[in-house]
């Protein structure tokens, strides 16, 4: 698996960058255009990828490398063309998307998708998983490495994020970070109200616009002592 | 006598002290047994407060990180609960935990349904790769959980109860003991069981056999018993009745055989009161047993003289 990833990188003369990223998610949807709902993470991946997660695919058992965990893990496109972008899966593989021998399903299973820290698609697994990550850091003084979870605003809904959210919070655990990408997909929802849950429990809050990549890059890396640290990017809602 | 929950958190705590992998993770219940290994131990001693979703998913997150987490609870918000965690968070991210319930199928009769949980184990059966511990002595709970903790990243479960027997054995976290040896059948006694049905088959000519460990199931144990005990087979379990018949039924698939499922109903009692009216409500008192027991392997004799 890691020979052919690195094979592919060699095959490929130049690192791959944010322009050929809806190329590389055509070759799994067949189509170069892709709507708001299909491309609502794209940015914070790619911003978090390119610039923020010291990870790469020579460190992905590193135990002091960055930790991922992409949580909703609906149309994953987005995070399987930036994982090959950067070099942790062979471009070969996004065609296959879905079949069945693909290690790419239409949810991710960590156990397949080299650089994957998490499976999922069930919602509200990541938040709680990442605070149990950045506790096992912190165990075994480990305090270099920042743990990052990605949620869907909707995805808030379930109980099990709030359990994480006012747990972390009050421990104190400064280098867990959320994102939670914005599209105004959830039902029953206030304006603010995603940070100011989080607010409420202790978090350190930044509110951007998901598509500025300077906005969420100054977000992502925004100091935040002794707090975690949550980034809500909006962007267009998914009904657009 | 003190109680198998009374061993946890003394044991859990020289591992903590002997070994930096092992994390202890709790929701507020049995905090106080952790105080001194909690001080020692700041970061590994975690307390999450009674979100029972997030005891399992964080324990999934110390696994990921390489630790061995221990998680504690009563077993209706261990494993009933935050189910769809242990299968998810657990299962399919391929970690491993040891989950160390207490409270079991009936330990608080006065507490009612709510902390109740004698569907535990069947649940955990609907999954792959569960180790499950059912001591049935405070001696043997000790040496279980010991069992549990260094099975490198296995996924675990040791179900800590009130119930008892009055003896421990030499248990060995695989295999059932033989106690007794008879020609009528094979009783098997699951953990706190086994009193009640070594009254139950005093003078019956049945093997008994004791099982601590029940998953995997010793199903090289159970084809050897049957081979002088014949394939008439009583289980008796401490939580819903006929858990385990499907694991005897694919031991014995080779042979015609019969099983007797005896554990606790699916019926809610509705009662409180004391456990031994729990037991006796759910026929799993040593009279009540005998008379099962004997009904059912001496209809046995009949129908081996049928196939024969």
């Amino acid at each position: 698996m890691t020979t052919t990833a690195a094979q592919s990188r060699t095959a490929h003369s130049h690192p791959y960058d944010y322009a050929e990223l809806p190329r590389l998610m055509g070759l799994m949807t067949g189509d170069e255009k892709h709507g708001p709902a299909a491309t609502s993470t794209l940015d914070v991946l790619w911003v978090l990828y390119d610039r923020v997660l010291r990870v790469g695919p020579e460190r992905t058992s590193d135990p002091g490398r960055d930790r991922f965990l992409l949580s909703k893990g609906h149309g994953p496109m987005a995070y399987y063309a930036v994982l090959a972008a950067k070099g942790f899966l062979p471009v070969e593989w996004l065609p296959g998307f879905g079949s069945y021998d693909s290690p790419l399903g239409h949810h991710p299973d960590r156990v397949l998708v080299p650089g994957a820290e998490i499976g999922s698609g069930s919602l509200g697994h990541g938040l709680p998983i990442a605070v149990g990550t950045a506790l096992g850091l912190r165990a075994q003084g480990l305090d270099g490495p920042a743990v990052w979870v990605l949620v869907g605003d909707a995805e808030l809904d379930e109980g099990s994020n709030h359990e994480a959210i006012a747990f972390a919070g009050p421990a104190g655990l400064d280098r867990l970070h959320a994102v939670v990408v914005d599209n105004s997909s959830a039902s029953h929802a206030r304006p603010g109200g995603i940070a100011a849950r989080f607010e409420a429990a202790g978090w350190s809050t930044v509110t951007v616009d998901g598509r500025d990549h300077a906005a969420l890059y100054s977000a992502f890396t925004a100091p935040h002592s002794g707090r975690p640290h949550v980034v809500v990017a909006r962007v267009e809602p998914k009904d657009d | 006598m003190d109680t198998m929950r009374d061993r946890f958190a003394p044991v859990v705590s020289r591992l903590l002290d002997e070994d930096p992998r092992v994390a202890v993770v709790l929701a507020e219940i049995g905090t106080a047994n952790f105080t001194e290994a909690q001080a020692r131990h700041p970061d590994r001693v975690i307390n999450v407060g009674i979100r029972e979703q997030l005891l399992v998913s964080a324990g999934a997150g110390l696994a990921l990180t390489g630790m061995r987490p221990v998680l504690h609870t009563f077993a209706s918000f261990l494993v009933e609960r935050p189910f769809e965690q242990v299968k998810l968070d657990l299962g399919h991210q391929d970690v491993g935990a040891v989950l160390v319930s207490a409270a079991a199928s009936f330990d608080w009769p006065a507490g009612g349904f709510t902390h109740m949980a004698p569907g535990d184990v069947a649940l955990l059966d609907t999954l792959d790769g569960w180790t499950v511990h059912v001591p049935g002595h405070p001696d043997e709970a000790e040496t279980l959980l010991r069992h549990a903790v260094a099975a490198g990243d296995d996924k675990v479960y040791v179900r800590l109860s009130t119930q008892s027997n009055t003896e421990g054995l030499a248990v060995d976290g695989a295999r059932f003991l033989t106690l007794r040896e008879g020609r009528d059948g094979v009783v098997i006694a699951v953990g706190p069981m086994l009193d009640a049905v070594l009254a139950a088959t005093e003078g019956l000519d049945v093997t008994v056999l004791y099982a601590t460990t029940v998953r995997p199931f010793d199903t090289a144990g159970l084809r050897r018993a049957t081979e002088a005990a014949g394939t008439d087979v009583v289980l008796v379990e401490p939580y819903l009745a006929g858990t385990s018949t499907a694991a005897v039924n694919d031991a014995l698939a080779e042979v015609p055989h019969r099983v007797l499922g005896l554990g606790v109903g699916r019926r809610e009692l509705r009662k409180y009161g004391e456990v031994d009216e729990h037991i006796a409500a759910h026929g799993l008192d040593a009279r009540t047993l005998r008379e099962r027991i004997r009904g059912f392997v001496g209809a046995g004799h009949l129908s081996s003289y049928v196939r024969t």
